[in-house]
């Protein structure tokens, strides 16, 4: 146990500055506020679930499963045609379908940042959001994979991507990104899976008990038959993937090694799969694309927009649910300053590619980059470069930090500019390759527009389940950042001591 | 006919369960445990638990998974049916390096989690605890320590006056 920076030797020089400095006590925001107690948290997070279904939820799915079956109707309609029905056409073979699963696949890498790397760097703040940013990859990766699985027109071929042997005899082509890319994408869904399971073990042993315990205690008595029935339901449903967890100190002393081995597995596969989705891009040989920048550039870029559409769903979340005591001011802050700092990364790595381009004096490069800036396409570079580079400099302001609303509107600019930077990328160097004889410009047909605002629907009417079925925060990890949780007692918390 | 299975005693706060363990510890028990709805920092070491064994299932996840992704890229382009790209090798460890990384994630996941599972003996969907209205409200702010009765230095009178002297309340039996 480290000792408190407070009790340290100090030698007479730094003394004698201190004592004329007299620095400010650097007091630590609780991630907790207003003095909860366990039974308040535990209360809070478990009422979402337990509680009648507020209307505004069934507003909201009703919404969200129209807008869904958009996605339906698309993909029957593409499946049944082909995929002429979209707005591919040469020389752009690659449109929306790998614009939009590379932004869905971007969008799940907050929550595995949230939930690993955080973890690992020891970020307290991280575990009120966690649980809702894992459950945003999970869905993120479904919407993204819809797309590759459906581009490849006859669906019920998707199985030859995996190493399955088949009538012909033919096995995947391993020294293709391609073929990396469904290892990775899978890979990464699963293990995302896992590590939301796991962790949700705990809590939903406490809904388990919960129910239990209102069942035993007979307050059904008078109460309606739905009331009852619904925790006898919940008694079996979360009691069998609770598998029996009994909160032993020798089930969290497990739990925690197997948190933290899957947090350090889920750091260098968050990083790997974004870096595998650059390089269908790097790998190939066309200007735009065949850049050693991508791989850090493309990783920046997702966990900016994974951020951007965190805070877009947990801003809404914490005004309807009340859980201003849970996601702080300073949760927050930390947000948007991740926002900022991944979103200079890829201010930066836009200016870098124009560069090495000029630099780099290859003719090619040059006029594929002058053409996204100045070409055909320039005002979809404008919107990335607006959306991604400026509005994520207002975050230096503290004032803007603290305007919710503000925030939100920023964190849709930065989804929607983080869905033009796929564009740019992908149709701009397709569009004008090497013979300007072969030239084309790229529209979308309705099929594709229907089919990609659709899996936003598909994306919230899975938000939304999550929401009301499962526990949105995890209650453990909540409870042991409070410093009632705290083995040494609270005062330790508050001097900021850590051991 | 009911034989008892353990006897429980609730703590007030997270200091005194974590020194009260330290004494259940130090008294020479072996088969018991502490219960609190969140991981309290340092409580293995206070319950004197050795250092967990999942990474060891981790382990062995994760090198069938590097063995995997090396053997079926060798087998399928080189072995099987030699497919020709580019006129390079037919296998090299290099170019199949993220197949083998990916499943090397893979499996060491899978083995992770059941290696929660075995070494917690979970999946337990029916264990005597769960009878005691006492218990259930672990899940909410109660702090418990229960010592088992197959443990050798159990018994039932001495145990529950040790419990109390170290500062158990609402002392009670759990009956199997």
């Amino acid at each position: 146990m480290a000792s408190s920076p407070n009790d340290s030797p100090m030698s007479p020089t730094q003394a004698a500055i201190l004592s004329k400095v007299q620095p400010a006590e650097l007091v630590e925001q609780p991630l907790v506020t207003n003095d909860r107690d366990f039974n308040w948290v535990t209360n809070k997070i478990c009422r979402i679930v337990e509680t009648k279904t507020p209307t505004w939820w069934w507003v909201c799915m009703a919404v969200a499963l129209l807008t869904a079956s958009f996605t339906g109707m698309g993909l029957a309609y593409l499946v049944s045609t082909g995929v002429g029905v979209w707005g591919l056409a040469n020389p752009i073979n690659w449109g929306w379908a790998i614009v939009n699963f590379v932004f869905w696949i971007g969008i799940g890498h907050a929550g595995t940042l949230i939930s690993a790397v955080l973890c690992l760097l020891k970020q307290g703040w991280r575990t009120s959001i966690n649980r809702a940013a894992e459950a945003m990859t999970i869905f993120a990766v479904i919407c993204a994979g819809i797309f590759p699985l459906f581009h490849v027109g006859r669906i019920w071929f998707a199985w030859w991507l995996f190493p399955l042997p088949n009538a012909n005899a033919i096995w995947p082509q391993f020294r293709s990104p391609l073929e990396w890319d469904v290892f990775a994408v899978s890979t990464y869904g699963t293990v995302s899976v896992l590590f939301w399971y796991m962790g949700m073990i705990p809590d939903l042993g406490v809904l388990r008990d919960r129910a239990v315990q209102r069942l035993k205690s007979g307050i059904h008595e008078g109460a309606g038959w739905l009331t009852k029935g619904m925790d006898v339901f919940r008694k079996y449903f979360y009691g069998i993937f609770a598998m029996g967890w009994r909160n032993a100190g020798n089930h969290w002393r497990n739990y925690e090694m197997a948190y933290l081995v899957l947090a350090g597995l889920s750091t260098p596969l968050v990083l790997s799969v974004h870096t595998i989705v650059s390089f269908d891009f790097a790998v190939a040989q066309l200007p735009g694309w065949h850049t050693t920048i991508f791989p850090p550039y493309f990783v920046a870029g997702a966990i900016f927009s994974g951020f951007g559409m965190v805070l877009t769903l947990m801003l809404p979340l914490r005004a309807v649910y009340g859980l201003h005591d849970l996601i702080t001011q300073r949760h927050i802050d930390n947000m948007c300053k991740i926002c900022l700092g991944t979103g200079s990364i890829v201010g930066y790595a836009y200016i870098m590619e124009f560069f090495i381009a000029w630099y780099g004096a290859n003719p090619y490069e040059s006029f594929a980059f002058i053409n996204r800036g100045f070409g055909q396409y320039s005002w979809a570079y404008y919107m990335m470069f607006g959306c991604n580079v400026f509005t994520p400099q207002l975050f230096w302001f503290s004032a803007v930090r603290r305007n919710a609303a503000l925030v939100w509107v920023m964190s849709i600019f930065i989804n929607v500019g983080m869905w033009f930077e796929r564009f740019v990328i992908t149709v701009t160097s397709l569009a004008n390759d090497f013979l300007p004889s072969s030239w084309g410009y790229y529209s979308p047909t309705i099929v594709d527009i229907f089919t990609f605002f659709g899996t936003f629907g598909v994306f919230s009417v899975l938000f939304l389940m999550f929401v009301r079925f499962l526990p949105l925060m995890p209650i453990g990890e909540v409870k042991y950042v409070m410093p009632q949780g705290d083995p040494h007692g609270p005062s330790d918390h508050v001097k900021g001591g850590h051991h | 006919m009911s034989k008892t299975h353990a006897i429980i005693a609730s703590f007030p706060d997270t200091p005194s369960l974590y020194h009260a363990a330290e004494k259940v510890r130090d008294a020479g028990y072996k088969k018991w445990d502490t219960y609190s709805s969140f991981p309290v920092h340092g409580m293995p070491a206070a319950q004197g638990q050795p250092r967990s064994k999942v990474p060891i299932f981790t382990f062995c996840g994760g090198l069938t998974g590097f063995s995997i992704g090396l053997s079926i890229v060798w087998f399928m382009n080189f072995f099987d049916y030699p497919l020709i790209v580019g006129g390079k090798p037919f296998f090299s460890p290099v170019f199949p390096f993220p197949i083998m990384y990916e499943l090397t994630i893979l499996l060491s996941a899978f083995g992770t989690l059941g290696g929660m599972f075995i070494t917690n003996l979970l999946p337990q969907h029916y264990n005597p605890f769960f009878e005691s209205d006492t218990f259930l409200e672990v899940a909410g702010d109660r702090l418990l320590i229960a010592i088992e009765a197959r443990d050798s230095k159990f018994d039932a009178q001495n145990t529950r006056q040790f419990l109390e002297s170290i500062g158990g309340t609402d002392i009670e039996e759990i009956t199997a």
